[in-house]
């Protein structure tokens, strides 16, 4: 018979996302949820007391050493060594991972996972699944660290910057990466094959890469404020803020990054990542449950026959996500214009 | 039948003594009178059913080597007491000798040390060391009587019974699991809700509350405290963070809390002090009166405003004085608050005088540079200065956002920096921003 914080604990093994703020390390994060998951398991009622048997030889009158009688009492005594306020709560530590990770200035989505589920986690963060990022940018500024908060270096005129100018080098630095993309997805691109495949919109690096940006769009633009929507694969944010940057160059201007943030990671939208009041054991668990019932529903509409490149989990993946953002259609177009000019 | 040299018998009763004498030491300190005190009418045995701590293989070895020597028929059980006493006076006289020339992991440091020692250490310490104790013992035995008995005769069950076994408790132990079974103060603490777990794990403080006696120590400073007007269910709390305050002598505590009363604290406000700050009356007369000064002088507060001040944040007796001096530092020069200024502030939140650093700031610098808030408006609402700096940047650019923030109270609209700060999410979104909580956490995802 389990423990009830056993079982509250094993309902807690899962993944789930949360929004990290701006201005705390990843790490701080961590630890404040794993304290909180904590106090929630802690919570459930403790078992039992456990009691000892303490055997009492009864005073009887005559008390000869050869005497036949053996008078003895069992009494019920409870063991104090097995008490709570002496061996301690039952769980201190919990192992709650880290997907992948956002440095101090970044904000957004960070997925987690707790016990068993790391290994789920584990799998996630090496399948090369794509995420979403905003960057809100500021022309006219350059710094030491490409973002608002470094030393400033550098100060330019950005009156001859328009709107069309800045998505044409937009679309530049989008396609000459989009090359590495299929350089390192390790397909033979004469074949038939690699042209479904790269219609579908599922060419993806296998193995190790470069960050490759496959989607980079203007959102919003006004002089000197202007906004970037990135998806991305085998980023940091640090290479973020020097796309910015080279943006800036690109115009015959310089722009810094005032902001980034994940609005995806994988399957997971910002649209069910928990704020920081909801880091708590009971919200987490509702997370937890709503990921897997997502997830069941979708497997339930891509039940595909399997194909040779990549892993039936890592196609899942990739079909979950352009069910999510839409973007294979974007991305056939570009490729077939782009790539196979070549 | 097996029957050991007589050497080995003899080292059987010697290690059994040398073994009782230790659980003896270990339980009380007056190991004879523990003796002389198990031997009339009722004897109890302790049988423990659950599960010893101890590895397998060292239960083996003693306790097969140990009963069959105790369970010796012996025709008068008041002749084995003897001997057991004799023997222990014996260990206990010459302990006193060989004290000096023990190494410091001695036998009677016993607990939570971070290795577990093995149990060969101490005895085979005994039989090193006291060379003079082996002889000791041979003397004080009658050789003729010892082997009469074999330590593998059988005996009938009720002189099994009716035979005197201590408890069974290992000599060092990584947790005080393995005694609060036995130890009449650690049973009695846990009642009171000492959290022990937490106390095992800093150093020394394991072993110092199994040494201490529940009715000479314990119990004459408990009813101090509780003459004192610390609450029942407090006392719990102050042992789990201040353990060391059983050990510090009545007439100190005495002392110091005549002086706080003679510094005209009420009896009501000393007793808080105690139950909030647990390191309160570890501290000299000396330190406490040259904190008191140092409040006194640099806030430049009346003596009633400073008695406000420590008894709403006893711990500022407790803790260093460089913290507070860098804090009044920064106050002054950085921040450039006047005297006056700052004089309110402390009275109003002590807590700025032990906030760190980074963080007090971080914060004013939001809130005066960013949200353009004048010097006279955070000292008129000073808890901005304690609030957290993420709830304060969220709240004042979700006011932004829906263009309501205006802090200024000459001005319509004006929003308080209490509300802003002190109440909790629904009612700032309800009262203040006339929003419902679900946009403000779609704001919160947007930053």
């Amino acid at each position: 018979m389990a423990r009830a914080s056993v079982r509250v604990f094993h309902k807690l093994e899962g993944l789930f996302s949360i929004y990290k703020p701006p201005g705390v390390h990843w790490k701080l994060v961590r630890d404040t949820i794993e304290t909180n998951l904590l106090k929630g398991i802690n919570a459930a009622p403790p078992p039992a007391p456990r009691q000892r048997v303490q055997f009492l030889a009864e005073p009887t009158s005559d008390v000869a050493e050869g005497s036949n009688e053996l008078a003895l009492s069992a009494a019920s005594v409870p063991a104090l060594a097995h008490h709570p306020l002496v061996s301690g709560p039952e769980f201190q530590h919990i192992g709650v991972g880290v997907g992948h990770r956002l440095d101090v200035f970044s904000s957004g989505v960070l997925v987690l996972g707790v016990g068993q589920s790391n290994k789920a986690l584990t799998d996630l963060y090496r399948s090369h699944v794509t995420r979403d990022y905003t960057l809100e940018g500021e022309l006219g500024m350059a710094t030491d660290n490409f973002s608002h908060t470094g030393r400033l270096i550098e100060r330019t005129t950005y009156d001859h910057i328009t709107r069309d100018k800045l998505e044409r080098v937009l679309a530049m630095m989008q396609g000459s990466t989009q090359k590495a993309l299929l350089t390192y997805s390790k397909v033979d691109m004469s074949t038939q094959g690699a042209y479904e495949l790269a219609v579908k919109g599922e060419l993806r690096p296998d193995g190790k890469s470069p960050p490759i940006m496959t989607g980079l769009r203007l959102l919003h633009f006004q002089p000197p404020h202007f906004t970037l929507e990135v998806q991305c694969l085998n980023e940091t944010q640090r290479y973020l803020c020097r796309i910015l940057h080279e943006v800036g160059l690109e115009l015959r201007s310089t722009a810094v990054c005032k902001g980034v943030r994940r609005t995806r990671d994988g399957p997971f939208t910002i649209q069910h990542a928990l704020t920081h009041q909801h880091w708590t054991s009971t919200d987490v668990i509702q997370a937890i449950g709503q990921y897997c019932s997502s997830r069941k529903a979708s497997k339930a509409k891509h039940t595909q026959p399997g194909k040779d490149t990549g892993t039936a989990s890592q196609r899942q993946e990739m079909a979950e996500e352009a069910a999510v953002t839409g973007d294979s259609h974007r991305l056939h177009s570009v490729l077939t214009s782009k790539a196979f000019g070549s | 039948m097996y029957r050991p040299p007589s050497h080995v018998t003899m080292s059987c009763v010697f290690i059994t003594d040398i073994y009782m004498a230790l659980t003896c030491i270990q339980h009380c300190q007056r190991c004879t009178s523990l003796l002389r005190s198990r031997s009339v009418g009722i004897t109890t045995l302790q049988y423990s059913t659950d599960a010893q701590h101890w590895p397998a293989a060292l239960w083996n070895s003693f306790i097969v080597r140990v009963l069959p020597s105790v369970l010796q028929r012996s025709p008068n059980p008041s002749q084995t007491r003897q001997r057991w006493n004799l023997g222990v006076r014996s260990y206990c006289e010459s302990h006193a000798k060989v004290q000096p020339s023990q190494t410091k992991h001695g036998n009677t440091d016993e607990l939570p040390e971070t290795d577990m020692v093995s149990y060969q250490n101490p005895v085979s310490h005994q039989l090193i060391d006291g060379g003079m104790l082996l002889k000791e013992w041979q003397t004080a035995f009658d050789l003729d009587d010892a082997p009469g008995h074999s330590a593998l005769e059988e005996i009938s069950h009720e002189e099994a019974v009716h035979m005197n076994i201590p408890a069974a408790l290992p000599p060092v132990s990584i947790s005080l699991k393995d005694y609060v079974n036995e130890s009449e103060t650690l049973g009695k603490l846990i009642q009171l809700g000492v959290q022990l777990w937490k106390l095992e794990q800093r150093p020394n403080v394991g072993s110092m509350l199994l040494r201490l006696d529940f009715q000479t120590d314990v119990t004459p400073r408990l009813v101090f405290l509780k003459q004192l007007g610390v609450d029942d269910s407090r006392l719990g709390y102050l042992i789990s963070h201040n353990p060391f305050i059983l050990t510090e002598s009545l007439e100190n505590l005495q002392a110091r809390v005549a002086y706080l009363r003679s510094k005209k604290f009420s009896a009501e406000s000393v007793a808080s002090m105690v139950s909030r700050a647990p390191y309160l009356l570890n501290f000299s007369v000396k330190r406490m009166d040259n904190r008191l000064g140092f409040y006194q002088q640099q806030l430049g507060l009346s003596a009633q405003k400073t008695r406000d001040v420590v008894a709403r944040l006893p711990r500022l007796l407790c803790g260093s004085l460089e913290t507070v001096k860098e804090n009044l530092k920064i106050c002054k020069l950085e921040m450039g608050f006047r005297e006056n200024e700052l004089q309110h502030i402390v009275t109003v939140i002590p807590k700025v005088l032990t906030a760190n650093k980074r963080k007090l700031t971080q914060i004013f610098d939001y809130i005066h540079n960013t949200m353009n808030i004048p010097h006279d408006l955070i000292v008129k609402f000073p808890q901005v200065l304690n609030a957290k700096y993420l709830r304060i940047k969220e709240r004042h650019l979700f006011l932004q956002y829906l263009d309501k923030a205006q802090y200024d109270p000459a001005k319509p609209n004006y929003i308080c920096l209490d509300k802003l700060v002190s109440l909790p999410d629904e009612a700032f979104c309800t009262e203040v921003a006339s929003a419902t909580l679900k946009d403000f956490e779609l704001f919160q995802k947007t930053m």
